[in-house]
Order: C-alpha cells, then sequence, then structure tokens
C-alpha cells in the first residue's frame, strides 16, 4: 500500500475517534455538540506541550491528553447539562470558540497561532488503527448495555426516563466523558501524525465536519458512524485531482443524503451477525417471491 | 402509618393556584381514585408528588421519610411509578427494552463493565430479560416483544407502559387517566386489568380519572378536587350523590 493510502486510513480512524465519541453523545444520548473540535484541541496541546517541552513518552502523552480532556467536560457540563437541547448545543459552541482563542492567545505555551511546529510523528498505522478498534468495541458495548439503553431512553424521553428511576444528569455527564476522552486522543493522534499543530485546525469548520459524518451516517447506528468516517474522511482525498469541486462533491452527497434519507444512511441499523442473517433472508424471499 | 401523606400542597403558577391545599393520605394496599373536572389540578398533583414540579408549600411524605424536593428519578427509587396522560413510551424502543430499561436497577454492573462483556453483566442481562419477559407475559404481551413500541395499537401501548411502571415493583402506583382515549368496551377491560394489577403486585394504586363512571365500580376511596380544591371525598357511593359534585360537573350548564 503508498504512503497516499495509509495517511488516508490513519485519517479515517483519527477521525472515527471523535465520531464514535459524538455517535454516542449525540446519537444515543441526544445531547447535540457542536464543539468537538474544542475537545480535540485540548488533547492535541496537551500531549504536544508533553511530548515536544517535556519529552514524555508518546503513550503517556495521549493518555495525559484524553484526561484534561475528559476532566474538561466535566468543568463545561456541570452547569450546562441542565440546559435544554438548544442552548446546550450553543454552550459546546462557545466552548469550542473559547478554547480557540484561549490557544491563540497563550502565545507563550501554545504557540499564538502560529501554532507549535516539529512535532515528532510518533503516529503511524498500527497505533491508530488499534485505538479505533478498541474505541469502536468499548462504545459498542456500552450502548448494548444497560447503561447504554438509559442513554437512548433520555434521547427518547427525558421526563419518562427519570419516572422510571434513570439519573439522566449522571448518564449525560458519562456520555459526555466519554466523547471528550475519545476526542482527546483523536486530537493527540493527529497532532503526533501531520507533525504540526495551529489553532485554525481546531475551529468551528472541524466541530462542523465531525458532526455531519455522525448524521450522514445515521444517528442511532455504530455502524453508520465507521462509515461515514470511512467515506466522509476519505472521498475530499480521493477527489483532490478535482481541486475546488470536490467540496461541492461533499456538499452535494451530504444535501443528497439528507433529503432521501433523513435518518442517515444506517437509521438505527447495526451490522451484526443476526442483523446481516435477517438482511438475507429477506434478500432471498424477495427473490423468489 | 399511610403510605403515602400529602400535607396542604399548594401549587401556584404566576397568579394561578392549581392546588389549594391539598391534604391527602394513602394506606398500605387500597385503590384511590381522584376525580374532577378538566383543568382540575389532578395532573398537577402527580407531577408534584413524582417531584417534576417543586410544590409551592406543603409536605409529602412516603413510606414515613419526607419527599418533598427531591428530584424526580430520587423518588422513583423509593418505589412510586406512574403513568402518563399522554402515553411517553420510549418509541424507538422494542416492547421487550422499554420493559427492560425500567428493570435496570435489577442488574448492578458498573458504567465501567457496560464498557466489556463481561460474564457477570451477560448473567445479569440474561436475568433482566427473563425478568421483562415474565412481565410482558402478565400484560399478555409476550408475542410482540421484539414489535417497536411505537407500532402498537393504542390500547396496547397503555398497557405496555402500565407494564413498564411495575418493571420498577413500586409499592405505590400513579395512573394518568388510563382510560383517556378508549372505548366503552377497552375501558372496562382496562378496569378489569388494573384490578388484577392490584391483586397479584400486591400494590396501592391511586389513579387519576376525568369520567366520573369509570372509578365508580373500582376505587375504595374518591376525592373529587375542582379548581385546585377538594370538594368532597368518601366511598363511591357517598361522593356520587352530593351536590357539590354534581354542580362541578354539570354546573355550566345549569345556569
Amino acid at each position: 500500500m503508498s504512503d497516499y493510502y495509509v495517511g488516508i486510513l490513519i485519517l479515517v480512524c483519527i477521525n472515527l475517534l471523535s465520531v464514535l465519541g459524538l455517535s454516542l453523545m449525540t446519537g444515543f444520548t441526544g445531547l447535540f455538540n457542536f464543539g468537538q473540535a474544542g475537545f480535540m484541541a485540548v488533547g492535541a496541546y496537551t500531549a504536544t506541550i508533553l511530548t515536544t517541552r517535556y519529552s514524555v513518552p508518546f503513550a503517556p502523552a495521549l493518555v495525559a491528553g484524553m484526561i484534561t480532556s475528559l476532566l474538561t467536560s466535566f468543568v463545561i457540563g456541570y452547569p450546562t447539562l441542565r440546559l435544554k437541547g438548544d442552548y446546550f448545543a450553543i454552550a459546546t459552541l462557545g466552548f469550542a470558540e473559547a478554547v480557540r482563542l484561549l490557544v491563540e492567545n497563550l502565545e507563550k505555551i501554545t504557540g499564538g497561532s502560529r501554532g507549535i511546529p516539529r512535532i515528532p510523528t510518533h503516529t503511524n498505522l498500527p497505533v491508530s488503527l488499534a485505538a479505533a478498534v478498541i474505541a469502536l468495541l468499548l462504545v459498542a458495548n456500552y450502548v448494548r448495555s444497560r447503561h447504554g439503553r438509559n442513554c437512548v431512553a433520555i434521547r427518547e424521553d427525558e421526563l419518562a426516563a427519570e419516572s422510571i428511576g434513570v439519573n439522566s444528569f449522571r448518564y449525560k455527564q458519562i456520555s459526555f466523558a466519554i466523547n471528550a476522552a475519545l476526542a482527546g486522543l483523536s486530537g493527540g493522534l493527529l497532532a503526533h501524525y501531520i507533525g504540526f499543530i495551529q489553532p485554525s485546525m481546531f475551529g468551528m469548520i472541524k466541530s462542523t465536519e465531525l458532526i455531519v459524518m455522525v448524521i450522514f451516517g445515521g444517528m442511532h447506528s455504530i455502524t453508520g458512524a465507521v462509515f461515514a468516517a470511512l467515506v466522509l474522511t476519505s472521498l475530499p482525498e480521493l477527489l483532490r485531482a478535482a481541486q475546488a469541486w470536490r467540496l461541492v462533491a461533499y456538499g452535494a452527497v451530504v444535501v443528497l443524503i439528507m433529503v432521501a434519507r433523513p435518518e442517515g444512511l444506517m437509521g438505527s441499523w447495526e451490522l451484526t451477525p443476526a442483523n446481516v442473517r435477517a438482511l438475507f433472508t429477506r434478500s432471498r424471499a424477495v427473490e423468489s417471491g | 402509618m399511610p403510605l403515602l401523606e400529602i400535607q396542604h400542597l399548594i401549587k401556584n403558577f404566576g397568579g394561578v393556584r392549581a392546588v389549594d391545599c391539598f391534604s391527602h393520605q394513602l394506606e398500605q394496599g387500597g385503590l384511590y381514585a381522584i376525580i374532577g373536572p378538566n383543568g382540575a389540578g389532578k395532573t398537577t398533583i402527580f407531577n408534584l408528588i413524582t417531584g417534576i414540579y417543586e410544590p409551592t408549600e406543603g409536605q409529602i411524605f412516603f413510606n414515613g421519610g419526607e419527599i418533598t424536593g427531591m428530584i424526580t428519578h430520587e423518588i422513583a427509587g423509593k418505589g412510586i411509578a406512574r403513568t402518563f396522560q399522554n402515553i411517553r413510551l420510549f418509541s424507538d424502543f422494542s416492547v421487550l427494552d422499554n420493559v427492560r430499561t425500567a428493570c435496570h436497577h435489577y442488574a448492578s454492573y458498573s458504567v465501567w463493565e457496560g464498557l466489556f462483556p463481561t460474564p457477570r453483566r451477560r448473567r445479569e442481562e440474561k436475568a433482566l430479560t427473563d425478568r421483562a419477559y415474565r412481565l410482558l407475559e402478565l400484560v399478555n404481551l409476550a408475542d410482540r416483544a421484539h414489535e417497536m413500541s411505537k407500532n402498537l395499537p393504542y390500547g396496547h401501548q397503555r398497557r405496555l407502559e402500565i407494564a413498564r411502571a411495575l418493571a420498577q415493583e413500586p409499592r405505590l402506583l400513579l395512573l394518568d387517566e388510563p382510560a383517556a382515549g378508549m372505548n366503552p368496551d377497552e375501558t372496562v377491560q382496562l378496569m378489569d386489568f388494573i384490578e388484577q394489577i392490584h391483586e397479584t403486585f400486591d400494590l396501592t394504586i391511586l389513579l387519576i380519572e376525568h369520567h366520573m363512571e369509570v372509578v365508580m365500580g373500582l376505587a375504595d376511596d374518591i376525592v373529587v378536587i375542582d379548581f385546585g380544591r377538594v370538594i368532597a371525598r368518601g366511598t363511591p357511593e357517598e361522593v356520587q350523590s352530593k351536590p357539590v359534585v354534581i354542580k362541578a360537573y354539570l354546573g355550566t350548564e345549569e345556569e
């Protein structure tokens, strides 16, 4: 495999980490988060400052990035998670902008808007693939547990969920924390793949791109999240020859999906052995009938 | 000691007094009803008991402890379950998952174990599923366990919502206009069903109803409220004959 395709695959894995977190938080728990890039920035800058300035090894630096991002989610979540849906989404938007501005202005620590150059490029395919697969398994397990069901119950009807004894605040906080940890890891890996970070990489555009992936793939499907991360990360890269038109194509694909299938490509369908079997028996029945 | 004791409950919404000095005592094992015309404040009383609203004044005691000002899920955890006037199922869930979610307190594996397929988790999930199936059999919905709850007929949705409340194994069950939107035949069936679960589960039931005739054959004790105030209480026969009650229901038409 050429380096070029390996590079795309690494980016897919990095994006997938962020998208998995968002899928749990927005798709399954119903908390819209328009500030995912802010959590990636927290993870990226924490890990990068540790590896470049304090020569901390790669793995502990990544973990530190995850933990910092996770703690940030508690600080942000505590006052905002009690807000109603739309207000919470705006709070996350504000958070991400605040992080970006903070990074831009703390020049001594973060290098300001010029960013941090010459980051050791530790991120390779095995590392990012392993991280993505492990995260996928953990999130897939979580959404099928009793805790995952409680999250979906909150999304479906928060009042009814509370009435059967579900502590909605706690479960929102957990979803938010898992999401933030994954975004932090994603940011740390991204920084050590590209070898350079600056605040503009973690702006509104990045947050929007990630939430679009979740909606595109299907809000209620982990399979959809994986598929969307794969297609929507590689599509703009593979269409690079078409230059400016590739972004038009990207937009067109997203609009098309939203018009034709508002629930996202996969809806709430999951790729499990039982579901695949059901799919085949159904298509056979159609053929014979 | 009464199971539920409500003392001088008052709830104001801005300048409107929705519940005015409401007091009530429910003994363990009884079947009680609150009736009253539309907008009398019946659902507000339920929302006050379950912590959805905070009372302006007054206190609520359950099972000997005060529950005034507690959060909804804490009150649910104490053993009070409810249904809603406009059915609130988890519509994207299967029938089974609606009930399984309400059983979740009977599993104890942690959030951490939710991330991994541990043997304990598998064992507890299986126990939850069995428990949910047993309950669905009791309400005659077991054959529809894998259907989406939003695809069920209206009457079945009502029964599923009651099953979901029963899954919490509550001591007190609050039913908010369970017969709303049902035809007379369905209503009779539902009343039989409520009587049946009252006996099987050894429950205390408090039921809100708009139509007087529905609760007449069912409840042992009825409170009639109008404009947030108690206007009569007693056995069905006593309440039925009181002039204030007749006036509250028919008053506007007489004038």
